[in-house]
């Protein structure tokens, strides 16, 4: 078990390495430069402009070599600093990516789990009971093919504009000042509304066809086909075949959690939904390099450690993965 | 005693039936290990499958199947759940993926019993001894699937199978996957387990006809859906009354014999189609003493005690 832990621990060192290489290159190669986009839209005369710029450039410590860049980069990362925004600036990334984080949560995490919960309860019904099964692969299926943006769409259009139940913008009213109260808490409840739904829906329909497949498969299985035709009742058969199922499932729910962190770019475009989405794309519009790079590491980071987990829980419930631990 | 008489069965496709099992009549006696043997596709398996576990694309067209002075309701997969491990069990031909690769196996036996309202821990001392007599260690019940090698997976769910004492045993081509040292070894513990009665009766499917001649005291060998002959081993080896087993028999290599003067012979030609099969005997096209009335079905007839053969040229 140490090994087998060991070895993969530095497996995942590597990656990270390789993993935040990249990130720091990505937004240095995009084309344009963030300077002058600051300071075109300080829109100054040319003199100051010039002091300006040299002063922007110092101070984001874009005068040096790349190679030196990158170094400096990597040190202000040990040491938990991940730079000054440029979109919002002077706020440093962390503070920024800090305040967006727990609206991730709030809307990633439950519409996650539960339409992973729910999405694998009605699948694996769905694979033993015929009518259900002529709803949901229909239903499923044009759910999971929604594109998360659309469905927002839809239904911001439909039961905010249309029918006026819920607000489509914000995270919270803009006349009220988040602080605890039961009114502050129904309003956020409520602007949380419709986001979580666009998202629950659309996922919901791929973990249930997702389950129903795989049951189906585990109960044509030779082990299955042994057990019926020793008369076992569907009852076990059906209890294994889930068990079974689940396996690929918990992959799938390790890795969306893992993206969490991400958030949801389009639903949060869609409804103004101030997340780490929200954020990567104003950081990409302003040619943000630190707030970009920031939100990517958290992604990173989130990814991995997920993977990690993964890679220990499945020791837990699959024995198969037991015997690979031992040797090659 | 499994008396099977007019047992049809086909297969439901698009294009119709696929007529694979036709008008089977045979009886096994207790105690009685038989090999069921013909080429792939000749229905062999159908025929064993059918007497367990008949579900779609299988269909039950006609035919009665009494097992211990008891009609087998074979057509109705949910009254036949009664009779199903306790009375008629099956090894299968895919032994070596029959277990749930994530439960520990005495785990998986457990539950398994459990749901058949058998107490496993009355029933533990018994597997034990049983363990014991195929050469496993009694750890196997605490490992998973994935930790046994072929062979034991393969002797592990022949114990499994006959655990709860069935009046008849389908040993569906278990040979097929092990090597000739396996095989033999398999073989025999069919043969002890008949001897230490876990079993009364057994059904060997296969085509490999060299194993029965060792363990089988009667060989049933069947063609395109139709039973061919049935006879005790001896009879089958030394007096073929069937043009086709003749042939078969002929086909095997024999010991002493040095086939670089002397060709295998084999059978020319190939089996019809089930789909729409000619009518008569259906070996007919193969058969090199073919005749005028072969275009009638030949009837399955006792020529003498304990050998039936279908063929006009026999009776």
């Amino acid at each position: 078990m140490g090994r087998y832990l060991g070895r993969k621990l530095l497996i995942y060192a590597l990656t990270f390495f390789l993993a935040v290489t990249i990130d720091w290159m990505i937004p240095r190669f995009m084309p344009g430069d963030p300077v002058s986009l600051m300071i075109a839209r300080i829109g100054t005369r040319p003199e100051a402009a010039e002091v300006l710029r040299g002063y922007f450039i110092q101070a984001f410590g874009l005068d040096v070599p790349l190679w030196q860049q990158y170094l400096n980069f990597w040190k202000a990362l040990f040491q938990g600093d991940l730079g000054v925004s440029i979109w919002l600036y002077p706020q440093p990334v962390i503070k920024i990516i800090q305040r967006a984080i727990p609206y991730d949560l709030f809307i990633l995490l439950p519409a996650i789990l539960l339409s992973w919960f729910a999405g694998n309860h009605v699948g694996a019904l769905a694979a033993r009971a015929r009518w259900l099964d002529n709803t949901l692969l229909p239903v499923g299926y044009l759910l999971t093919a929604t594109p998360y943006m659309w469905l927002a769409i839809l239904l911001a259009w439909s039961l905010g504009n249309v029918a006026g139940v819920f607000p489509i913008a914000g995270a919270y009213s803009f006349s009220i000042r988040p602080h605890l109260s039961l009114r502050f808490i129904l309003d956020l409840l409520h602007h949380w509304f419709l986001p979580f739904l666009s998202l629950f829906l659309v996922m919901f329909g791929g973990w249930a066809i997702g389950m129903r497949n795989m049951i189906i498969y585990e109960m044509e299985s030779d082990y299955s086909r042994y057990l019926e035709a020793l008369g076992t009742p569907q009852k076990l058969i059906r209890k294994y075949a889930f068990r079974n199922a689940m396996l690929p499932q918990i992959t799938g729910l390790a890795l969306q959690l893992g993206g969490i962190v991400a958030g949801a770019v389009a639903t949060e475009v869609v409804f103004a939904y101030p997340g780490i989405g929200y954020i990567i794309l104003n950081a990409v519009q302003n040619q943000d390099y630190f707030l970009l790079q920031g939100c990517f590491l958290f992604i990173i980071i989130g990814v991995l450690l997920a993977n990690f987990l993964i890679d220990i829980v499945y020791v837990i419930v699959d024995p198969r993965t037991r015997l690979g631990m031992t040797g090659e | 005693m499994l008396q099977v008489e007019n047992l049809t069965v086909y297969y439901k496709t698009i294009r119709g039936y696929v007529q694979a099992l036709e008008k089977a009549t045979f009886t096994l006696a207790d105690g009685e290990i038989m090999g069921l043997a013909g080429e792939s596709g000749c229905g062999k398996t159908t025929l064993g499958h059918s007497l367990i576990y008949l579900r779609p694309p299988m269909n039950y067209i006609g035919g009665r199947v009494v097992l211990d002075g008891q009609e087998l309701p074979i057509w109705d997969m949910e009254k036949m759940q009664e009779f199903r491990y306790r009375h008629i069990s099956l090894i299968p031909q895919y032994a070596m993926n029959a277990l749930n690769p994530t439960r520990k196996i005495g785990k998986m036996i457990a539950e398994l019993l459990e749901s058949r309202g058998v107490s496993y821990s009355e029933i533990l001392p018994e597997l034990k001894r049983r363990l014991d007599l195929v050469q496993l260690t009694q750890d196997v019940l605490k490992m998973y699937p994935i930790e046994l090698s072929g062979g034991m997976k393969q002797r592990m769910v022949m114990v499994i199978s006959t655990l709860l004492n069935p009046s008849l045993l389908i040993a569906d081509e278990i040979t097929s996957a092990l090597d000739v040292s396996t095989q033999k070894a398999v073989c025999e513990m069919l043969v002890e387990f008949r001897d230490r009665g876990f079993v009364k009766s057994t059904i060997i499917i296969t085509h490999d006809i060299s194993i029965l001649y060792q363990i089988a005291d009667s060989i049933m060998v069947m063609y395109a859906g139709q039973l061919s002959e049935k006879a005790p081993t001896e009879v089958v080896f030394q007096d073929p009354r069937h043009p086709y087993t003749r042939m078969l028999i002929g086909s095997l290599p024999k010991v002493g014999v040095r086939y670089q003067e002397e060709r295998l012979r084999g059978i020319p030609g190939s089996p019809p189609q089930l789909l729409n099969p000619p009518p008569g005997c259906r070996f007919r096209d193969r058969c090199p003493v073919a005749f005028g009335r072969c275009t009638e079905v030949p009837p399955f007839l006792e020529i003498s005690p304990g050998h039936s053969v279908a063929c006009w040229r026999a009776f």
